[in-house]
């Protein structure tokens, strides 16, 4: 079953802007899927589109079967939406948001309430009922829009930008209230700019740039396409000249660093058998770049503005 | 299958909370206003008026100014939230819900309608202080009310909608608004006016509605009451099928 199916979805703004240039696009019933793109590509147009705030040029959009055009009631209600920034009405109470949002969607008053409660106690904001929502902190207000998001227990649930701006101990919780609510069977769909988000929770990806798909498959097999991998290598005694060896790039970043571009087939085993016969001693290591924001860089640098990238859908 | 009475409930509740939330914006001001036209209108200027079709001026003021009340709240109810809620973005939460057009409209409506009308009360309870009330047709006042309440209501909504600024929000009330409402004879009768001004206040639909509603206080009017049913149904018509057409192109809320 596909929870979202977009075909040939294109928008033209007012100013002649082509924000989509014609994109198809599944996503299956339970996945967590990542929307990928740098600032400007299409991927807010395309979810404002799924999610009915902005109307499209062309194209349909599917949301578990339901045509969005033709049997509105039905898609609308299998989609809940975390919008990139705030939009509830900053005088209302917490708990009159959630409830207000089960309202709108014919949820009788006894379940609206109980569903409010349960949504705000698992965003741990159960506490926080009856404050007014612009005293809240802006963790906060993300967890409001999340609990408004869930409370009619949608099937599909989008994410844009939801951990954008907030401090690591509450995107961590919010990584695994995520993770939580995909495991209950709700799919979601992630727009993200830190791509270890992305890396760390979804299983499929796609990559918009320019209005056009670049790159839409599995997290595995796109990152198995990663050739060479980037380290910072932290050595034990200061070098006095950098290292040579064969297929890889060294570069000196300090005297106790160096940064290596180790292509896969070489390993890193071998690298460190030769560092070590240059008696080169290694503490540690890390990446250099998230393994997913190299590829992202690449699939973007390989398609300036203009170029139809291959395999574009 | 959506239930959308509830949504229509949420929506009306949410905007009758808003409205009382804030009772010194919405509902003091009204009877204080008024009380300060009793005053001056109808006490110090009234008495030396005497009276017109045969009622005592401060008899004749009263329907005026309470339906002058009416239509400013409602027209001013629907049109301050419904563009906050663009303002602020949360529209979203009504885009994003299955909650088709004609919903978010009556419920907007709806609650312009029943401050205006709450409006209206309070500014008859005040005038009774100045004025003895007696209502001749309760039918007649009661429905020009509702039906004022509802054209101005949904006047409000397609100004809410069409406007990209707060100051678009008050040109109509300042310059249209107002100026209908003083030269829909709330404070004269227009044979009061020379031939080619009486004419012209035809043209005022403002006038029909004031005209009607004094008649079911006192029996005057200066207009056929039939034609005013006529004008405000059509009104009502016209502004529910424009509002709609709006929603539905998702003019000035979607892009």
């Amino acid at each position: 079953m596909k929870a979202l199916s977009l075909c040939n979805l294109k928008k033209i703004y007012n100013n002649g802007f082509v924000a989509l240039k014609g994109i198809d696009l599944d996503v299956e019933a339970g996945d967590f899927f990542a929307l990928l793109g740098p600032n400007g590509a299409g991927k807010s147009t395309a979810i404002g589109i799924i999610s009915s705030l902005v109307n499209s040029t062309s194209g349909s959009v599917s949301i578990f079967g339901h045509d969005l055009k033709r049997e509105q009631g039905q898609a609308k209600s299998c989609i809940g939406l975390v919008p990139q920034e705030v939009n509830f009405n900053q005088f209302d109470t917490v708990k009159s948001i959630v409830l207000n949002q089960a309202g709108y969607y014919g949820m009788p008053r006894k379940l609206a309430l109980q569903r409010t409660e349960y949504c705000l106690r698992q965003m741990d904001l159960w506490d926080k009922r009856d404050t007014v929502s612009r005293r809240l902190s802006g963790g906060m207000k993300r967890r409001v829009m999340i609990a408004r998001a869930l409370v009619h227990a949608p099937k599909l649930l989008i994410l844009d930008e939801p951990t954008a701006g907030v401090d690591i101990e509450i995107r961590r919780s919010m990584w695994k209230m995520m993770q939580e609510v995909n495991q209950q069977g709700t799919t979601i769909i992630l727009t993200t700019h830190y791509l270890e988000e992305a890396e760390s929770l979804c299983r499929n990806i796609a990559i918009i740039n320019h209005g056009l798909i670049v790159e839409n498959s599995d997290m595995k097999s796109l990152l198995a396409r990663l050739h060479v991998e980037h380290f910072v290598l932290d050595l034990a005694r200061p070098i006095a000249t950098v290292p040579v060896i064969e297929g890889c790039q060294i570069e000196r970043v300090t005297d106790l660093s160096l940064t290596v571009a180790v292509p896969k087939e070489h390993g890193l085993n071998k690298l460190f058998a030769q560092l070590s016969a240059q008696n080169i001693e290694v503490l540690s290591l890390k990446n250099k770049t998230n393994r997913l924001e190299q590829l992202f860089m690449d699939l973007v640098d390989a398609n300036p503005v203009g170029s139809k990238p291959a395999g574009a859908k | 299958m959506i239930n959308y009475s509830i949504a229509f409930k949420t929506i009306v509740i949410k905007e009758i909370f808003r409205f009382i939330r804030i009772w010194p914006q919405t509902l003091l001001p009204p009877a204080i206003t008024t009380a300060l036209y009793f005053l001056i209108f109808g006490k110090l200027i009234g008495d030396r008026i005497g009276t017109i079709s045969g009622a005592n001026y401060m008899d004749y003021i009263v329907p005026g100014i309470i339906l002058m009340s009416v239509i400013s709240h409602s027209y001013a109810n629907v049109v301050s939230s419904f563009y906050s809620t663009k303002f602020q973005r949360n529209i979203e939460e009504l885009l994003v819900a299955p909650i088709p057009n004609w919903v978010i409209l009556s419920g907007y409506v709806s609650g312009g309608i029943i401050r205006g009308l709450l409006v209206g009360i309070v500014v008859a309870l005040i005038s009774m202080l100045f004025a003895e009330i007696k209502i001749n047709h309760v039918g007649i006042t009661l429905s020009i009310a509702l039906l004022t309440a509802t054209v101005f209501a949904l006047a409000g909504f397609i100004n809410a909608i069409l406007a990209e600024s707060f100051d678009d929000i008050s040109i109509i009330p300042n310059f249209v608004l107002t100026p209908l409402s003083y030269l829909g004879g709330v404070f004269y009768s227009t044979d009061m006016l020379p031939g080619i001004w009486q004419i012209i206040s035809k043209g005022n639909p403002i006038l029909y509605m004031i005209n009607a509603f004094r008649y079911g206080f006192i029996g005057v009017t200066d207009v056929d009451i039939q034609l005013t049913f006529i004008i405000t149904g059509g009104f009502i018509i016209t502004l529910i099928v424009f509002s709609l057409y709006l929603l539905h192109k998702g003019i000035g809320i979607k892009s």
